[in-house]
């Protein structure tokens, strides 16, 4: 089968470069519940964490392959205790090391540690602290939390980057969202719009704005920019589903990013686990050299010998490569499609569809499927259908 | 609202200037690339051989005037104090380094 492949597709194998990013998803636990977490949906079953001598090991195997950007993340990666440990093994490598956190579970101590132990980087997530995603923006405990963190992270000396996830519910408070940035000395906002993976994926109808919503919300936020000039720096991630060519992923299967996730399967993008038929291997069991060089799993969807039509005779394939797997997977049960965000796609109308679904008008009245929140029962109870 | 965002505005420096590598940034020597690197949150740039080596000297300690010497001295070159003025200026519009 591989012969009558590649006599019809000739494109040349890439040259394969070191990963440039470490990804250390540290646990998946967290305290908070966002109904768009991009963690697996099985999150709960799956529970056997790395140990700190497990972490250390990838994390200098991986700096010899020639990583140099680490970041660690989870769940919460404060909810591990040696946190400090790591990122201080991390720096000593010649890492730039960087956290990403929603600040739940930052005390002074805490920070005050990962500065002496060379922290360069913390990137500040903005969400709902509370289960009422609808008016997370009046509740002041959200924004405590935030201003708490944000003043650790300015008495520390951090660069403060932070992150939002945009989208049906907060996407027409934006404004509220940049002020508080500003508020609160951000040098960098980045509102990206909600995937649709996970537990979005669930609520994607609660959570996927209107046309409108999203042309609006763009250009409050380009009204900003003119009015603050380079004070903030400010991204705006319009939600893929309203684009007719999908992004690359992870900008290249296997070409940028080593993610290693709690329990030690090492992936080559952050929800590439979801994808059935495919090997992925542990860093308990192969060396980070071999995993990135020789594993089925990171070498399977490298470069544009895997596609079948319309990707392999698509003249753009060098450029998007194919999108998104997980996305394809997700939406039309088959790995190997186009990802049906590109409007080439039979698959297409997915994506339409629930577009459509979307921008139709909604009774303000009628009852509405309630949001599923992130949480090891819920995990529990849908884990198997994702 | 007229934009604030202009062209960079002319960098003050001068051969007194102190330069030390800027916030957020990180130099360092790269086996990977045979070349100094410098690190920032979620990038990295390449520096070529000249570029690596007045970075390497900001300290927050030298005077551009002191680092054009030392690079005059290590590398047996004649006057290269304008070198090194142009391309701090280019290093402080990219924040890669900031005066003293
Ligand atoms: S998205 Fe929310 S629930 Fe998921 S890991 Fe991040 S902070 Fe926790
Ligand atoms: S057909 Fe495939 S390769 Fe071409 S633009 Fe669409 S997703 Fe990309």
């Amino acid at each position: 089968m591989n012969a009558a492949v590649n006599a019809v597709n000739t494109d040349p194998e890439p040259a394969v470069a070191p990963p440039f990013w470490l990804l250390a998803e540290l646990t998946y636990r967290c305290p908070l519940h966002c109904p768009f977490c991009y963690n697996p949906v099985n999150f709960a079953a799956i529970k056997a964490e790395l140990s700190t001598d497990d972490w250390i090991r990838v994390l200098r195997e991986a700096r010899e392959l020639g990583s140099v950007q680490c970041g660690f993340s989870g769940g919460e990666p404060l909810g591990r205790d040696d946190l400090e440990i790591l990122i201080r093994e991390a720096h000593a490598l010649g890492y730039y090391t960087n956290l990403l956190t929603s600040g739940v579970g930052l005390t002074e101590k805490r920070i005050a540690e990962f500065k002496r132990g060379g922290l360069d980087h913390i990137q500040l997530s903005f969400q709902d602290t509370t289960k009422q995603t609808n008016d997370f923006l009046s509740s002041t405990k959200t924004f405590d939390l935030k201003r708490k963190a944000a003043e650790l992270i300015h008495k520390y000396d951090f660069e403060m980057v932070m992150n939002c996830v945009v989208h049906r519910l907060n996407i027409d408070h934006i404004d509220k969202i940049i002020e508080f940035a500003l508020e609160i000395g951000a040098g960098y906002l980045e509102l990206a719009n909600a995937q649709y993976y996970s537990w979005a994926l669930m609520n994607v109808d609660q959570l996927l704005p209107t046309r409108e919503q999203v042309q609006r919300a763009e250009e409050v936020t380009q009204q900003y920019r003119e009015r603050i000039g380079n004070r903030m720096r400010l991204l705006f991630v319009v939600p893929d589903y309203y684009e007719t060519r999908p992004k690359r992923c992870v900008n290249g299967w296997g070409t940028t990013l080593f993610a290693v996730t709690p329990d030690g399967t090492a992936v080559p993008c952050h929800t590439a686990r979801m994808l059935p038929g495919l090997k992925f291997p542990n860093v308990r069991e192969m060396s980070v050299r071999d995993i990135w060089y020789h594993s089925e799993g990171f070498n399977h969807f490298r470069g544009t010998r895997w596609m079948q039509e319309p990707c392999r005779s698509c003249d753009e394939r060098f450029s998007c490569l194919g999108g998104c797997r997980c996305q394809a997977y997700m939406l039309t049960r088959d790995v190997n499609a186009a990802d049906p965000v590109c409007d080439k796609s039979p698959h297409h109308a997915v994506v339409t569809d629930m577009v459509a679904r979307a921008n139709q008008p909604r009774d303000p009245d009628a009852p509405r499927k309630p949001l599923v929140f992130r949480g090891a029962e819920e995990s529990l109870a849908h884990g198997h259908d994702a | 609202m007229a934009k604030i965002e202009g062209p960079p505005a002319e960098s003050p420096v001068t051969a007194a200037s102190i330069p030390a590598i800027g916030h957020g940034f990180r130099l360092q020597w790269e086996k990977a690339q045979n070349a100094h690197v410098l690190l920032y949150a979620e990038g990295m740039v390449t520096l070529n051989g000249s570029a690596g080596a007045i970075l390497s000297q900001c300290d927050g300690r030298k005077s551009a005037a002191e680092i054009a010497a030392e690079l005059q001295h290590t590398y047996n070159q004649p006057d290269l104090g304008d070198d090194v003025l142009a391309f701090l200026r280019i290093a402080v519009d990219n924040k890669w380094v900031q005066l003293q």
